[in-house]
């Protein structure tokens, strides 16, 4: 009786070990993939004959005499000027983050401490904007754009992804702030301070692990986004991600899909880096929603 | 909180959220009721030794200054919405006249550029959504019974396909699946047909789209399941173990009610999410077999030269509809607590 109970439970934990193993893999295979080939030619990197040209550098090493090149990062670091759609994206990640956490700790801690039934509300109509299409907000944004004359430039589409970024914003520090104890700042008025000093001296050096949070994932929509700087930024102010699909127009020629290979991975390897220090605050970002039902 | 002090905290939030999301989709609906100005043609007689002939030429100087002068163009109230790019009344009328069987009539309707956009749009949602809930939930459950040490490394890989952006995720994998890539190769040796091809049909480009879709949104419900298994109340579960539930009945009976709230805003955030694909048919360059609403309207936007604002105004609008419409349940549930809790 024990025994049938123990191999079963065996068949079932070996079942979703090997599930949990072929997630894994099927979630990190295409990026070690990618990150291995973009440092090889073209011809190895898509090597119908053999995949394990792919692997050693057969015709990397044919070509260029070793097994690894950076010809692809060259060219598309230096060739064809990546860096100056890197320090676009820069900037732009820089403001959106800074602008959109400062206006989000405002509206979410007020959100978290008034009861009437506007802040409802406004919270309702947020969730139903965090729910638009972007690209049905755009078709909105072009054509009064194009006549005030600021369409094209990076701080219009700063201010777009603040924007876009609020709805979320308000929602995950409005929960944060829900959960710090209403009687800090209000026995900190109590003492004589206003509601802005309140929230100055008493919030302010309680909240950074809830903006840091929030902070995270307004970088990661801003450096992500497609959508709005493919159709907002003019050619020469374009950030990574619509670069990287401009490359892919014009780079059918032989060799030259490796610079995008390279960007590729270029753009993917800060993710990672921001996914090491920050896991945490990222897994509690995406529950935060949630655990409050 | 005085709704003086309430004001001045929420004006920055609140003017961003009017002026750039409210306010455009206002502007979005005026547009889609304007259509751009015809050109101007001008009619000339030639009169040669054979006769005179009529041509119409197009002046070009007359349509630019007509069109500069005001540039949402004229007045079209909802004929945008009618013509054949969008609800195509006339034309699904039609078909229903003409075709005998009901899946000639079906094809006939698919064909058009809206329907045919929202029939894969919805397909996709309906599609990867419940399979991501599920798979989603199988592996929290699976990396729940890992141990400790491995449960960090797993979370980290497993929220990259999340994490990087569907432009990128999505261009990594078309390479992969190409016909010169390892997984496009690959399954060319297994099916022995050098010439077969993921891009070259409808039914495998949905598939890879689909499978795409479930790469990368299955780590946010994986994420979200795995927190939620790390609060299942511990007495419960051993009180069920004493009274001699298997496994699989603490897992039915205890740990799956445990998670339903989970489940529904899980599904709310994937509803959302889908029914908004976009990228990935940019990236894997699907859009000879399979176009999503937020597809055409960008295509609309990107007309070289002549970008139609008004079709693009109307699928705009009709996409918004189609949101509201997903989110209508969730609205009325929040909106049904809501009154609880304020009796």
């Amino acid at each position: 009786m024990s025994r049938t109970a123990r191999t079963r439970i065996t068949f079932v934990s070996t079942l979703s070990f090997s599930l949990v193993a072929l997630w894994l893999l099927i979630a990190a295979f295409p990026f070690a993939w990618t990150f291995w080939g973009s440092f090889k030619v073209q011809s190895d990197f898509f090597s119908k004959a053999d995949w394990m040209y792919a692997l050693w550098g057969t015709n990397t090493i044919k070509e260029t005499g070793n097994s690894f090149t950076g010809s692809g990062y060259h060219g598309a670091w230096i060739v064809e000027g990546f860096w100056k759609n890197f320090l676009n994206s820069g900037i732009v990640v820089l403001f959106t983050v800074i602008i959109s956490v400062t206006f989000g700790t405002l509206g979410g801690y007020a959100l978290a401490r008034s009861g009437f039934r506007y802040a409802f509300w406004i919270l309702m109509a947020a969730l139903v904007f965090r729910a638009m299409p972007h690209i049905t907000l755009v078709s909105g944004y072009l054509l009064p754009f194009f006549e005030w004359n600021i369409w094209g430039y990076l701080p219009t589409t700063i201010i777009v992804l603040v924007a876009m970024n609020q709805p979320f914003t308000i929602w995950m520090l409005h929960s944060f702030f829900l959960n710090v104890p209403k009687d800090m700042d209000e026995s900190a008025m109590v003492d004589g301070c206003t509601r802005f000093e309140a929230f100055r001296y008493v919030i302010v050096p309680v909240m950074w692990p809830g903006v840091i949070t929030t902070a995270l994932f307004s970088f990661l929509l801003a450096y992500n986004d497609f959508t709005v700087t493919v159709m907002l930024l003019s050619e020469e102010n374009e950030t990574i991600i619509p670069a990287i699909n401009s490359f892919l127009g014009t780079t059918q020629v032989e060799g030259k899909v490796m610079y995008a290979v390279a960007a590729v991975v270029s753009v993917t390897a800060p993710i990672l880096v921001l996914v090491l220090f920050f896991q945490r605050q990222i897994v509690s970002g995406l529950t935060a929603g949630a655990v409050k039902g | 909180m005085k709704h003086r002090t309430f004001f001045w905290f929420i004006l920055p939030t609140l003017s961003a959220m009017l002026l750039f999301i409210a306010i455009p989709i206002v502007s979005t609906f005026v547009q889609s009721l304007f259509i751009q100005h015809e050109q101007v043609l001008i009619l000339s007689k030639n009169c040669g030794p054979f006769g005179c002939s009529e041509t119409t030429s197009v002046d070009i100087e007359a349509t630019k200054e007509l069109r500069q002068g005001s540039h949402l163009g004229k007045f079209n109230g909802v004929g945008t919405y009618l013509n054949r790019s969008h609800l195509a009344f006339v034309e699904v009328g039609n078909a229903w006249v003409a075709s005998k069987t009901f899946s000639g009539f079906l094809n006939e309707v698919l064909d058009l550029p809206f329907y045919g956009a929202l029939m894969f749009t919805l397909t996709y949602t309906a599609v990867v959504t419940p399979l991501v809930l599920l798979l989603g939930l199988a592996i929290a459950i699976g990396v729940n019974g890992l141990p400790n040490m491995m449960k960090g490394p797993s979370i980290f890989v497993s929220l990259l396909p999340f994490l990087v952006t569907p432009l990128v995720g999505s261009l990594i994998l078309f390479w992969m699946v190409d016909g010169d890539g390892i997984i496009g190769a690959t399954i060319q040796l297994i099916f022995n047909d050098p010439n077969l091809s993921l891009k070259a049909s409808t039914g495998l480009t949905w598939t890879m789209l689909i499978v795409y879709g479930i790469w990368h949104t299955l780590p946010f419900s994986f994420i979200v399941f795995y927190a939620g298994l790390q609060t299942v109340p511990v007495d419960t579960l051993e009180a069920a173990q004493i009274d001699g539930a298997t496994k699989w009945q603490r897992t039915f009976y205890v740990v799956v009610p445990h998670l339903v709230p989970l489940i529904s805003f899980v599904t709310l955030m994937l509803l959302m999410d889908n029914f908004r694909v976009f990228e990935p048919i940019v990236s894997f360059s699907a859009e000879a077999h399979a176009r999503s609403l937020s597809w055409i309207i960008f295509n609309d936007l990107r007309e070289s030269g002549n970008p139609l604002y008004g079709s693009a105004g109307a699928t705009s609008m009709l996409t918004i509809i189609g949101v509201v419409l997903l989110l209508i349940p969730v609205l009325i549930r929040t909106w049904r607590d809501f009154k609880l809790r304020s009796l």
